[in-house]
């Protein structure tokens, strides 16, 4: 269980984090998101005791990280996979941050093992490829077997086979009925990790949701509908108040507006402001046949880009999205 | 591989944990200090420089002694010249010291140490201890090994000193004395000033050329200067004859045991403090 109460931080006039308050509970993924900038690593380092908050106060099982008895048996958390003197070795590594929580010696060949780094376990850290010291970072995370786990990006750096893993971890992990705090800006691997989403722009908390809920509520959800008197279910649809463009051969990509481009279909519309059932109502009430009728969700990225637009630090000049 | 099995006894046994102590802090220092490469080097430099170089003095101080006038005959200070090269190695010394923490920092291991034990003073106070043991040890070694074969090299050609002399027993186990409360000084600045380059710089300004820059000023702010300085006001532990405009030997040693707890203060304040 991970609080925090109107958390604040400043670095002179920028406010990295303004005023987020938010409950992360055990047994569920817990995706922290944003974009780049947004201040999610600011917030894990105030829950982990590295900065101070400027306002405010984040707990850890009811207490202050700080206060914690015995920090590495309580939480596991991974920042920055790099944070390691790359002249020791792997097992010295982890023999130096278990023995200073009193973790038994024979619990580093076993977390070398759980990650897969047993073969490089007398291999001095700075040969390392970013994903080998992510397993590494992972493995220092899970020394002290803790109920609460912190990763940062931990998929940056990991081959197919190991963003598949981490993602099991996690899961693995959640549904031992731990805490995993896991943040990302890339939303589908939220939506494939997490159950429950912390979204944030700007340092601000913009959603606080389930996974599930969160593509619902945030996004329009379109009608892609082919049929042969397209035009008349157009007008009809605009008559009940929603809105149509024309749509392309493929569900979900939508074609240039109002062009006479490529990859328009005369036969296909994109409704949006109607669900599925009522088009289908609304097409048998005037005898129009429909050969498709595909209700289009916006996919997780979408709703994403959707909710953080305004929120976004760093934008290209010019860009629409 | 995909079948992750976290903790083998099942997450349950999780409540019988024990709060870490400052044992378990001073063992992974330990664990910290050994398992990088630059220690062995900066050690094997220290007995390398101390030894060596002081046998390498002490003949040819023995060698001119026949041919010296006769006020630095009155002078002649074998202990002190045994001891020469521990003076030199003291820089390997502060070197490994500043490292042993800035290091962490130009790495961002400073993070991965502070998350693993956030009650920040015990990581300063640790790595100060295990890192002074070790140049205790290690500077002790040195010093009355530069002291013997010093003095085996100098006897014959020129008066030598032994331990029993007075002073000489506590000068030369006041090298290693000296060396040590040097080790504290380095991880301190080191833990303050965070980048390595910066450290190093001070301790050698602060061991080497401020005390070389004050033989410029003026006998009246010379004397309290050279009187006073920290690392010159410790050097007399290691010294037999107490020249004029010095301090007594363990007064000395603690004008400049004084200075290491103030730096050392500032650090811990600092480092408690700042985001890490």
């Amino acid at each position: 269980m991970i609080e925090a109460h109107g958390l604040v931080k400043r670095y002179g006039s920028t406010t990295a984090v303004n005023d987020l308050s938010f409950s992360i509970r055990p047994g569920l993924v817990t995706g922290f998101l944003g974009p780049n900038g947004a201040g999610k690593t600011t917030t894990m380092r105030m829950i982990l005791g590295l900065d101070a908050p400027t306002q405010g106060s984040v707990t850890v099982g009811g207490r202050s990280y700080r206060d914690l008895p015995a920090p590495m048996r309580q939480v596991g958390a991974l920042l920055d996979a790099k944070a390691l003197h790359g002249g020791r070795r792997a097992r010295d590594h982890l023999l130096c941050l278990a023995q200073s929580n009193g973790i038994p010696r024979r619990r580093v060949d076993e977390v070398l093992c759980i990650v897969g780094l047993e073969g490089v376990a007398r291999r001095r850290a700075k040969g390392f490829s970013l994903g080998m010291s992510q397993r590494l970072g992972i493995a220092s995370a899970l020394l002290g077997d803790p109920a609460v786990l912190i990763f940062d990006e931990p998929v940056n750096g990991l081959d197919p086979d190991g963003i598949h893993w981490v993602r099991t971890l996690m899961r693995t992990l959640a549904a031992e009925g731990r805490t995993v705090l896991v943040s990302s800006h890339l939303m589908s691997e939220m939506a494939l990790t997490a159950d429950h989403l912390l979204v944030i722009g700007r340092g601000r908390l913009i959603a606080d949701t389930s996974t599930d809920e969160f593509v619902r509520s945030s996004s329009q959800q379109s009608v892609h509908v082919r049929s042969p008197r397209a035009a008349e279910l157009a007008a009809r649809c605009r008559e009940a108040g929603a809105t149509v463009r024309a749509g392309s051969t493929s569900p979900g990509a939508a074609a240039p507006v109002a062009g006479p481009g490529a990859g328009t279909d005369p036969d296909v519309i994109e409704i949006t402001g109607m669900d599925s059932a009522e088009v289908g109502r609304l097409a048998a009430a005037h005898g129009i046949a429909l050969s498709e009728l595909i209700p289009v969700r916006a996919s997780l990225e979408e709703a994403f880009m959707e909710l953080t637009r305004e929120s976004m630090e760093y934008q290209a000049a010019g860009a629409t999205r | 591989m995909t079948d992750v099995a976290i903790a083998p006894a099942g997450p349950d046994h999780r409540a019988a944990f024990r709060a870490a102590t400052f044992g378990d802090v001073l063992r992974s220092e330990w664990t910290k200090l050994r398992s990088v490469r630059s220690t062995f080097w900066a050690l094997t430099v220290t007995v390398v420089l101390g030894v060596g170089l002081g046998a390498v003095i002490s003949a040819a101080a023995a060698h001119g002694y026949a041919r010296s006038s006769a006020s630095a005959k009155l002078s002649w200070d074998p202990t002190g010249v045994s001891l020469a090269g521990v003076a030199v190695a003291s820089l390997a010394i502060a070197v490994l010291g500043v490292l042993c923490i800035s290091s962490e920092y130009s790495s961002g291991m400073i993070r991965t140490s502070l998350i693993a034990v956030p009650k920040r003073g015990r990581v300063l106070a640790a790595k100060s201890l295990v890192f002074a043991a070790v140049t205790f040890v290690v500077g002790e070694a040195t010093s009355f090994t530069a002291f013997f074969v010093g003095q085996a090299l100098i006897s014959g050609q020129a008066p030598h000193a032994a331990l029993g002399d007075p002073g000489v027993a506590r000068a030369v186990a006041g090298a290693g004395l000296y060396l040590t409360a040097l080790a504290v000084l380095s991880v301190a600045t080191g833990a303050l000033l965070r980048h390595p380059a910066a450290g190093i710089a001070s301790l050698v300004a602060v061991l080497f050329v401020l005390p070389g820059i004050a033989q410029a000023l003026p006998d009246s702010w010379r004397n309290p200067v050279t009187e006073y300085w920290p690392t010159q006001a410790g050097g007399q532990i290691t010294s037999v004859h107490i020249a004029a405009h010095s301090l007594q030997p363990w007064p000395g040693f603690g004008v400049m045991c004084l200075f290491v707890a103030i730096v050392y203060a500032i650090a811990w304040t600092v480092l408690d403090r700042r985001d890490a």
